[in-house]
């Protein structure tokens, strides 16, 4: 048996860790990176920064109309309110779903999405198909995630080919009267923000 | 530039496959291939535009067929290349040894000057807007059509809405303009809009696209008056 892995057998995985390793070790090195940036970074957006940030926010506009109000003219300054900002969502715009427009979310060019709303994108958002699909055919997209709307809805679709980051607040749904922000923010999914997704009626769970 | 990335509209890619229940991270290199952004970017090797243009160079079957991290991998590599940062037999020469020793991790070292800077940066960002003197050559309202000569390297001038006429439906002040920005000549502040576009104007009657619109981010010196 040879000293050397044999390529064949060596994953494209196998590969790619290899070299960020090899990368890193320079890195370090040359003073550019440290293992406890690393894990601060990852920490964050493994741990903090989620999801469950952006289904605060809409459970807050759902029972404060003032609150929605400051959220619609200036989605920046009002999730700051909530402590809620950083990077990759230095300006925000949250998108007002009704009954008679819903919007989606995309980034044709490149991946963009708000960081500090719903953390790192999932593969789905960043892959050819979604970006590609979604500038053209968002009923086919939305289809895919189960979401059917009547063809009276106007589809807003948002390509976020600057540096402003798009998200949607969503509709809040039917059987949630007299709910607690809390068990309304419980409802709010990811896809929802996005907009491939409507928020389900608790009654329909 | 008419690259892999410019992908709105194009057809063949099949279904979304979204992965249940998705971690945040799929292997431990993704985390270090994520905060190398902010420290390559901190140490000089590349802006966020630049770093799309490299991106944007991506041998177009790699493109397609490649993961979000490798992008970077790829980005990072080049510009950290130009920028003395990594030389290329070294860091062959590396990747073969830990392919050999697989067991064996990066050194690990503090960088509490970067921890730092990250706790400060990630909270707010890298703000792209950039006050100007110059006044805006549209308003909300005005209908406009995307220049449509190609360029040959970064742009945010998305395929899909060259030549064509929508309306502004917001004007957003003075940012940072990427096609200037990627390549080296500055930052370079131009107005930005948002303009809309009937989903007929752009696609016609297809199904999918009944009754939408669509929204896209255009500088300035993208658009003309119609």
């Amino acid at each position: 048996m040879s000293l050397h892995h044999d390529h064949s057998t060596i994953s494209a995985d196998d590969r790619i860790a290899a070299r960020v390793k090899a990368m890193e070790a320079i890195l370090v090195e040359k003073g550019i990176i440290g293992t406890d940036a690393i894990d601060y970074m990852s920490s964050v957006y493994e741990n903090e920064v989620g999801p469950q940030l952006g289904a605060k926010i809409v459970a807050r506009a759902w029972v404060d109309p003032d609150f929605r109000q400051r959220l619609l003219v200036d989605a920046t300054e009002a999730c700051k309110e909530m402590g809620v900002s950083g990077m990759q969502g230095e300006e925000m715009i949250a998108l007002e779903d009704t009954d008679t427009v819903h919007n989606m979310v995309v980034c044709t060019l490149c991946s963009c999405y708000p960081w500090p709303v719903l953390g790192l994108p999932p593969n789905w958002y960043k892959y050819p198909a979604y970006r590609a699909r979604t500038a053209r055919d968002p009923r086919g997209v939305m289809a895919e995630f189960g979401l059917e709307l009547p063809e009276s809805v106007e589809i807003r679709v948002w390509d976020s080919s600057a540096e402003l980051r798009y998200w949607v607040l969503p509709q809040r749904p039917a059987g949630t009267e007299g709910w607690s922000e809390e068990q309304l923010a419980e409802l709010v999914t990811r896809d929802s923000l996005i907009g491939v997704a409507g928020v389900a009626s608790p009654k329909a769970a | 530039m008419d690259g892999p990335h410019d992908l709105g509209g194009r057809h063949g890619f099949g279904s979304i496959n979204p992965e249940y229940d998705e971690p945040v991270f799929h292997a431990d290199w993704e985390r270090s291939v994520l905060t190398m952004f902010p420290a390559m970017a901190g140490a000089g090797a590349f802006n966020l535009d630049k770093f799309r243009f490299g991106m944007e160079q991506i041998p177009a079957v790699e493109y397609l067929s490649s993961t979000y991290y490798e992008h970077w991998m790829h980005a990072m590599i080049q510009w950290g290349t130009e920028a003395g940062i990594f030389d290329p037999e070294d860091l062959e020469r590396r990747t073969q040894h830990y392919l050999d020793h697989p067991d064996e991790a990066a050194p690990k070292a503090a960088n509490a000057d970067l921890t730092e800077a990250l706790k400060q940066l990630l909270p707010t960002g890298m703000d792209c807007r950039r006050e100007s003197d110059a006044e805006p050559r549209f308003s909300v309202g005005d209908r406009v059509r995307v220049l449509d000569h190609v360029s040959t390297t970064h742009t945010r001038r998305a395929g899909y809405v060259r030549g064509r006429v929508g309306e502004v439906v917001a004007a957003h002040g003075t940012y940072v303009y990427p096609d200037s920005n990627a390549v080296g000549l500055g930052e370079d502040p131009h107005h930005l809009y948002t303009v809309r576009f009937t989903a007929r104007e752009l696609w016609g009657d297809e199904p999918g696209a009944r009754n939408a619109v669509n929204n896209i981010d255009l500088w300035e010196p993208y658009l003309e008056a119609t």
